[in-house]
């Protein structure tokens, strides 16, 4: 990208922005000149021109422009002749300081790694769980919470419905801290898929009455024994034959009351006959190591203070 | 020629300033139509499918710009939130391009696969049930309101028009493409989109 920057399709608009920019350069010189030296056969200094405005009430004296303004328009061309010398600005010319906006971008990011990479590397050196004790590291890690997590799983790491909580304790890929780490970094995607076409609406109701049965609250006895071999035969795969989930595959706890999505019959229904497919984007390239590292403390220490 | 012939001929005198107002823009504007770097399309650069292509249009309609940039600046404050700074290549098949001047909301230039579609189908029905402290108006409305695909063939033309590499198939089957898509389908597929050809940190 740094070398296309001072390439034209043709060599003409470099010599074109040339001749322009140093002609006006020149032209302007000229006019300054031009016009503050007196010409033949014009009024006198500090006589009036001859133009009348106004009926007569106003008049126009043929005085030179003020030192300090005239001088005010040399300076603006050396300054121009100066900056043009040392920065980019003549057509490919790259300037004699060989300033570039990304050579100042890459000045910028070196002074930022020299004054924070250290930093960063005391704490990926550790594990997370220590990291986690480290009040400052939660500082930074909460920064690093509100810029990059919070606009999905809430400012206060409360979630939403279809965006977990991360301070529940509760855990769909599992709580451990490498677990988190790898969450951020990889993304993960859940698959739960649609049994609309398999039970019919019959079933799905059968299945969310025993799926509320599970977390201990009141649901029809018929339904939830109907519901019952439904779940060993469709969902047990996934939610464990006693509903408790399975982290390996990020099928949720069913018997603790923690709803992803809803925990109302309603909402149950439709996660079972639709499915659900929530996805958290991969982080890796985007933050890389050390951030997601310093976030996994963070998020860790949510939930186990 | 004195000042008095210029100031007693306004003929004269607007011939003379458009000459000296046109310079600016001359030197500075015309240029960057040959330069490689602002013409040529970074590499993988791809054109907006239809879908893309009519979500860019709902973008516009609904007046994203108006409080979102699409242009990440050359600073680390800018790159650590957004990612790689934006440059001239990504944008040779916008006509015209979104870069915006004002951000009331966040720079979207590399909103792509940032969050995923469902989340975005929740934030523009209602922002604030993902981020309660938002105040972008909640836009209900996209997930109604479907596409007919009857004017995308001649968008896509238009744009080839413009330079952008559609094929004749890309036009014949821009409409089948849309039908059946509501407005946010689009529109979440413009944004999933958004910057995703430059995917390094810096």
């Amino acid at each position: 990208m740094v070398d296309s920057e001072f390439e034209f399709t043709s060599n003409f608009w470099n010599i074109w922005i040339i001749v322009l920019t140093v002609g006006n350069i020149l032209a302007c010189w000229w006019l300054v000149r031009w016009t503050s030296k007196p010409t033949a056969g014009e009024a006198a200094t500090g006589d009036i021109t001859g133009h009348t405005w106004d009926e007569g009430t106003l008049a126009e004296y043929n005085n030179p422009l003020p030192r300090w303004w005239l001088w005010l328009f040399y300076i603006t061309m050396i300054f121009s002749a100066i900056y043009l010398a040392l920065y980019p600005g003549l057509g490919t010319f790259r300037g004699l300081l060989n300033w570039t906006q990304q050579g100042q971008y890459d000045q910028e990011i070196q002074a930022a790694q020299e004054k924070y990479g250290p930093l960063f590397e005391k704490y990926a050196a550790q594990p997370i769980a220590t990291v986690a004790g480290d009040p400052e590291a939660l500082k930074i890690g909460q920064r690093l919470f509100l810029n990059y997590c919070a606009s999905c799983h809430g400012s206060d790491a409360g979630g939403s419905p279809g965006f977990p909580s991360l301070k529940d304790g509760d855990w769909l890929y599992g709580g451990e801290p490498d677990t988190i780490k790898l969450s951020i970094l990889d993304g993960r995607t859940g698959a739960m898929p649609a049994w609309g076409a398999v039970l019919n609406d019959q079933g799905v109701d059968e299945v969310a009455a025993y799926v509320i049965s599970l977390s201990g609250r009141d649901a029809d006895a018929a339904k939830v024994a109907a519901g019952k071999t439904h779940f060993a035969s469709y969902c047990a795969a996934c939610h464990g034959a006693d509903g408790k989930g399975n982290t390996a595959m990020g099928a949720p706890n069913l018997t603790d009351n923690i709803w992803l999505y809803g925990g109302s019959p309603g909402v149950i229904q439709q996660t079972i006959a639709n499915g659900r497919n929530g996805r958290m984007p991969s982080h890796r390239d985007f933050l890389g190591e050390d951030k997601a590292h310093l976030l996994a403390a963070y998020i860790y220490s949510l939930s186990n203070q | 020629m004195s000042h008095e012939v210029v100031e007693k001929n306004i003929g004269l005198m607007v011939v003379l300033i458009l000459l000296v107002i046109s310079i600016g823009g001359l030197v500075e504007i015309v240029p960057l139509f040959f330069l490689k770097s602002t013409t040529e399309p970074v590499e993988g650069l791809k054109p907006y499918t239809a879908l893309q292509l009519e979500g860019r249009d709902i973008y516009i309609r609904e007046g994203c710009y108006l409080c979102h940039s699409q242009m990440i600046r050359p600073f680390r404050a800018e790159t650590e939130r957004y990612g790689h700074y934006s440059v001239a290549g990504e944008f040779v098949y916008d006509h015209p391009f979104q870069w915006g001047s004002k951000r009331t909301g966040p720079d979207l230039a590399r909103v792509g696969g940032r969050y995923s579609d469902d989340w975005h189908r929740v934030h523009m029905t209602n922002p604030r049930d993902v981020v309660p402290e938002s105040n972008m108006p909640s836009f209900p409305w996209l997930a109604e309101d479907g596409l007919d695909g009857e004017l995308t063939p001649r968008k896509l033309k238009v744009m080839r028009l413009l330079g952008v590499p559609y094929t004749d198939e890309d036009i014949a089957g821009a409409s089948a493409a849309v039908k059946d898509k509501t407005e946010l389908d689009a529109l979440i597929a413009y944004l999933q989109n958004m910057g995703t050809v430059i995917s390094s940190r810096r």
